[in-house]
């Protein structure tokens, strides 16, 4: 009986280290393998050339990814614009404003949002989003378009960025000691004057931190994008026209990328510059949060 | 003086309270765009048949072949995630206890690990299928999708068991119980609720991503009778039967978007249920 217990623990303490590990270890296993599988294209292009090369022919052996990755970083940067203000305001209001019975409404609205997959948000992106700008916003701007555009995969990426940004200032916010604010409070400050120099001051890092996890996200972001964005490869500063994004450009070929030589390395270099740019992303602005906890 | 301060404070509100509102207008417009579009395609038919009639041509039949090829998908990798995540979770709280800093950074690394897009761990998945030789399948669906939401089981359950106080950990190691003992008979069963939260999210997660599995599970029109069969899943079923220029074909999508929302819904609503049932009462 005894022995059996002590076997019983001794396994499974072994079963425990070894699955940790394990998970621990998946990025840099992640890591490795597609930087394996993208070793022929190193070895006959400068990262250089890669990044910053516009001329993407893989039939014959041309692969830059500068418009795809300009792609990306414009539709990142618009998601970005377009939540920022809604997140940050509705964070203030939920966490220093709000009755307990709205709480009780909103809490479970942006669990769903955030729960919500990406192809919903890419079917709603197409019977919404899509025509809205076509025949509203485009026309206004005297221009034709699509609608499958910059800007429509800039709309949906920021809604489906927000209850995720949104989540995080909410935890940000609840962190400053409420002393804080009576503080501020008693010594003749009114109630968004408080907020304002100190909630917000007090919670800067935070704030700093959800935006730059809210990026990474978004910049990764696959599916629901690639449904609006349009796909056509090119470098444009209109919003109304369409984009190609890198993790589009993963998703779009791999049916095709075992016919062309080298294709396939060079999207496994696409997944693995996609995986270096949020890993480090990540790493930095978790830091910088679990740095602010610690103090 | 007070009468600027008096303005800013009402605008100030004002917006922040347009904010929070226009939050929910969102969440409810989005979801009646596609219960509206979906319930009006959603027939018998469309849960309980398999397309018929090639995948871009045929307008008969429904989306049987997604909806059991995404429940295939998402329980398998939720059973894997429940058999990595669980023990790893345990371990943090169990072991590592006294090592404060190593616990941190555990969790740091887990919350990174978290941000990981789903193309990349497809694109890795793929990868993997290549070097063993292993073609699209259910089997790399579940491992590829299993990998993607194991970090999330960790770090929800982690989350709750680290908030079990350490003065049950050691009444539970005085009356001699082993470190395993402690771990499933005492942590395990206090936060029960953490448990059902992080397998119902991770559940939501693994049945409504379509980077991960649009490389690994490939697609047909069968139901996969086997492991080494492709599947099709709910998510890819939206994708392609909306670029379809058939407007059956397209009906078929939308339905299918209705049938996945509700899935998520089911889900969301469950775990609010029961994770408050089960952390009102502590040991059972």
């Amino acid at each position: 009986m005894r022995v059996g217990r002590i076997i019983t623990d001794r396994a499974s303490g072994f079963w425990m280290i070894l699955s940790l590990s394990l998970i621990l270890l998946m990025p840099v296993i992640m890591g490795t393998g597609l930087f394996m599988k993208s070793i022929p294209i190193w070895e006959q292009n400068s990262p250089w050339q890669l990044i910053f090369g516009s001329d993407w022919s893989p039939t014959r052996g041309n692969f830059g990814f500068w418009p795809f990755i300009a792609s990306s970083l414009y539709v990142t940067i618009l998601s970005f614009v377009l939540s920022v203000p809604v997140c940050f305001f509705a964070a203030l209001y939920l966490t220093q404003y709000a009755s307990e019975k709205l709480i009780r409404l909103t809490y479970p609205a942006i669990d769903i949002l955030a729960g919500l997959p990406s192809v919903i948000y890419g079917v709603w992106g197409i019977l919404v989003v899509v025509p809205f700008i076509s025949k509203v916003v485009a026309p206004v701007f005297g221009s034709n378009s699509s609608g499958y555009s910059i800007l429509a995969g800039g709309i949906v990426l920021a809604i489906m960025c927000i209850p995720y940004i949104l989540n995080m200032l909410i935890e940000v916010f609840k962190t400053v000691p409420s002393g804080m604010k009576e503080a501020s409070l008693a010594l003749g400050a009114s109630y968004w004057e408080s907020v304002k120099h100190v909630v917000v001051r007090k919670s800067f890092a935070g704030i700093v931190s959800a935006y730059g996890l809210g990026i990474a996200k978004a910049f990764g972001e696959t599916i629901a994008v690639m449904m609006v964005v349009g796909n056509r490869i090119q470098v444009t500063v209109n919003p109304l026209e369409a984009g190609y994004p890198l993790p589009a450009l993963i998703a779009n070929n791999y049916g095709e990328m075992l016919s062309i030589p080298m294709y396939d390395a060079a999207l496994m270099f696409a997944a693995l510059l996609l995986l270096a740019i949020i890993l480090i992303i990540n790493l930095i602005f978790r830091y910088l949060i679990y740095k602010t906890h610690i103090e | 003086m007070n009468w600027r301060k008096k303005t800013e404070e009402l605008v100030a509100r004002e917006i922040m309270r347009f904010s929070t509102y226009s939050l929910i207008l969102i969440l409810v417009f989005i979801i009646a765009v596609i219960f509206v579009k979906g319930f009006r395609a959603l027939t018998p038919d469309m849960v309980l048949k398999t397309p018929q009639g090639g995948f871009y041509y045929g307008g008969e039949g429904g989306v049987l072949n997604a909806i059991v090829g995404s429940i295939y998908i998402a329980c398998g990798a939720t059973l894997i995630a429940i058999i990595l995540g669980i023990p790893a979770a345990l371990y943090i709280n169990v072991s590592l206890t006294k090592y404060k800093r190593l616990k941190n950074i555990i969790r740091f690394f887990l919350d990174a690990l978290w941000g990981i897009p789903s193309i990349v761990y497809g694109a890795f998945g793929f990868t993997l299928m290549l070097l063993m030789g292993m073609n699209a399948s259910l089997i790399s669906g579940i491992i590829v999708v299993a990998l993607l939401i194991t970090p999330i089981v960790v770090r929800t359950f982690d989350e709750i068991l680290s908030t079990i106080p350490r003065g049950l950990h050691e009444a539970s190691l005085a009356l001699g119980s082993t470190r395993t003992e402690m771990a499933y008979r005492v942590l395990f069963k206090q936060g029960f609720s953490g448990f059902i939260t992080a397998v119902l999210l991770a559940f939501g997660r693994g049945i409504g991503d379509a980077a991960s599995v649009l490389f690994t599970a490939g697609y047909t029109d069968l139901i996969p009778t086997a492991l080494d069969e492709p599947a099709a899943t709910l998510p890819l079923a939206i994708f392609f039967q909306l670029s379809s220029p058939i407007p059956e074909v397209r009906e078929r999508a939308f339905a299918a978007a209705a049938i996945l929302t509700i899935i998520i819904l089911i889900i969301s609503l469950a775990a609010r249920f029961l994770s408050a049932r089960y952390s009102k009462t502590n040991l059972r």
